[in-house]
């Protein structure tokens, strides 16, 4: 049976991110010929357009207003509610990141409906979609559905893949106006400062380089991101190397801090701890470099090199600049 | 001020998970406050310490769930409500964010606190739809917070970066990691903690039709991801190691 679906599509700094596209490949799945249509908010909605309609959107709805260029939950509330009126979805996805999952559950509670988050896949099983999303970090998994309703999800980054884009398709685009009064956006963002300077974030990261306790200091970071920048990855790092204050909260891979699902792990100098290897074993090949054979990374690493890493990830790093050197 | 925090008691993050009957096994587990959650009771106590006024830690789950409150009371929240999810039939966000929503409809309060996602379940969605049931508004993930009079001044960390953000009480905020350094409770904390004040409350002392606490999502399947096998540690000189490594990543598993 075809159904109404809904993207929210996600913007980062003018950019629509790829989740919104691995969105599209699973609103597609869910839609079963029934029509797909993207949200944008922002003033750059309408550059977006075409590559949606690339990847599965079959109609795009722009709401402009230039109040939605900065993410207030407020903001984007108010136009996600007038967007689900107005298209009135039977199912309804975005991405499981800083504005799916901080707008979504309000949606999901002023329209009363249930809400599954972060979810690693979506099937459609005899009729009825599931969504498989990970509970415990990773630890265990279980498959969820909706009783009645509307069906409404968050999809982690980097699980679904996104469609062969089909240059041949085409989406019509609608602007629709959405009243946002300024006393109606109540948190009010003063300054964005960028931390995440290298660009590369973690939950989107094709490959992560990361660094426990064995890096030994802040800057025994230097040679991770070294091989990082050679590989576009991003550093993540593990819970002792931040309680150590070598780095950033903000790089903590585990339970308590960020799971990630990359294709390539490197982990330099992480024991595995339990809470970590929760973070980062459902990565798809992990590489562990530690100077202890007996460290219980290595039993969920598919490649090891028992050795120091301040020896090691140096030569990796030329290793790797020679390999893609020749392409 | 009357400060609020919403807590959930969890499996410690070093228990490993195995499966009994279809379901997540306790046997054996220690519970602990949800990580996420201490990190808001830390700071609930220190904006009483500065600002005066009580902290009431709530929690939703079965008895021995009352630990995680004694756990906050020992830190120095004032008194707890424990509301005893028994009677509850495969609750989910929905059930646990409306019955949040009853027992605090009925106080008095500035700031309502709670961690961003709790460890086990990891959905993030109670403390904002809580929000949105009290109609006030909320912030996630915050790493720093302010209170000035009725002004409340946050730092949210936004998948790394950070975002200044001004705002108004109420308010609910959720607790990043990096928000304080949690105290550890002291002897004489968890000896007070014994005789503070608990109330206990079942689902039938809430104002709230039964119905709206049925989840709206049910679970098909709980199982474990098929275990890692041991790759293959490399041998030789470690500068051979590095040249197989690359090698073996582009050709075999093909990842660059």
């Amino acid at each position: 049976m075809s159904k109404n679906v809904l993207v929210l599509a996600d913007v980062r700094d003018g950019e629509l991110r790829n989740v919104t596209l691995e969105c599209l490949a699973a609103g597609t799945t869910a839609a079963e010929g029934g029509t797909v249509t993207v949200a944008v908010f922002g003033s750059k909605g309408n550059d977006m357009v075409e590559k949606l309609s690339h990847y599965g959107a079959d109609q795009v709805l722009l709401v402009t207003n230039s109040e939605l260029d900065q993410y207030t939950t407020d903001g984007y509330f108010q136009a996600f509610k007038a967007v689900i009126e107005k298209v009135n979805p039977e199912v309804i996805l975005t991405g499981h990141t800083a504005v799916g999952r901080d707008v979504s559950p309000r949606i999901a509670a002023r329209f009363d409906i249930g809400m599954v988050s972060d979810c690693t896949a979506v099937d459609l099983t005899e009729g009825r979609l599931v969504f498989t999303r990970p509970i415990y970090a990773g630890k265990a998994f279980v498959k969820k559905s909706f009783k009645e309703g509307t069906v409404l999800a968050t999809l982690r980054p980097n699980n679904i893949p996104a469609m062969e884009a089909d240059t041949s398709r085409s989406a019509t685009a609608e602007e629709l106006s959405v009243d946002l009064p300024a006393d109606s956006i109540r948190t009010l963002v003063k300054e964005l400062v960028r931390k995440a300077s290298d660009g590369v974030d973690l939950s989107e990261a094709r490959v992560i380089v990361s660094g426990g306790r064995g890096v030994k200091s802040a800057d025994g970071f230097k040679p991770l991101q070294e091989l990082a920048d050679v590989l576009g990855a991003a550093v993540g790092a593990s819970r002792g190397a931040c309680d150590a204050e070598y780095c950033d909260y903000a790089l903590q891979i585990g339970q308590t801090g960020k799971v990630v699902t990359p294709d390539l792990y490197i982990a330099c100098g992480i024991s595995g701890a339990i809470q970590h290897l929760a973070g980062m074993s459902n990565s798809k090949v992990i590489v562990a470099i530690n100077k202890d054979p007996e460290a219980s990374i290595f039993s969920v690493a598919d490649y090891g090199i028992v050795g120091d890493l301040f020896e090691v990830v140096p030569m990796l790093t030329e290793e790797f600049k020679k390999l893609l050197a020749e392409g | 001020m009357n400060i609020l925090v919403c807590l959930k008691q969890t499996f410690d993050t070093e228990e490993r998970i195995a499966i009994e009957d279809g379901q997540i096994s306790e046997e054996g587990v220690e519970f602990v406050v949800n990580p996420y959650d201490e990190y808001a009771v830390e700071e609930a106590i220190r904006l009483r310490d500065e600002h005066g006024g009580e902290v009431t830690v709530i929690t939703i789950g079965p008895e021995r769930a009352e630990q995680a409150l004694r756990t906050a009371m020992a830190m120095g929240a004032d008194k707890g409500i424990i509301v005893d999810d028994e009677d509850l039939e495969s609750p989910d966000e929905n059930s646990i964010a409306k019955i949040l929503a009853s027992v605090i409809g009925d106080l008095e309060y500035d700031i309502i606190l709670g961690g961003y996602m709790a460890v086990d379940d990891g959905s993030a969605q109670v403390g904002p739809r809580l929000a949105e049931l009290l109609e006030i508004p909320h912030i996630a993930t915050i790493t720093k917070l302010t209170i000035d009079g009725d002004r409340v001044e946050v730092e949210k960390d936004v998948e790394g970066d950070i975002e200044y953000i001004e705002s108004k009480l109420p308010i609910l905020v959720t607790a990043q990691q990096g928000l304080n350094e949690p105290r550890y409770p002291s002897l004489p904390g968890i000896m007070k903690a014994k005789k503070k004040p608990l109330e206990r409350m079942d689902i039938d002392d809430l104002d709230i039709d039964e119905d709206e606490l049925e989840g709206r999502t049910e679970t098909l399947e709980t199982y474990l991801p098929p275990a890692k096998e041991a790759g293959k540690i490399l041998e030789g000189d470690l500068d051979v190691q590095a040249k197989e490594l690359v090698k073996l990543l582009r050709s075999e598993a093909k990842v660059i």
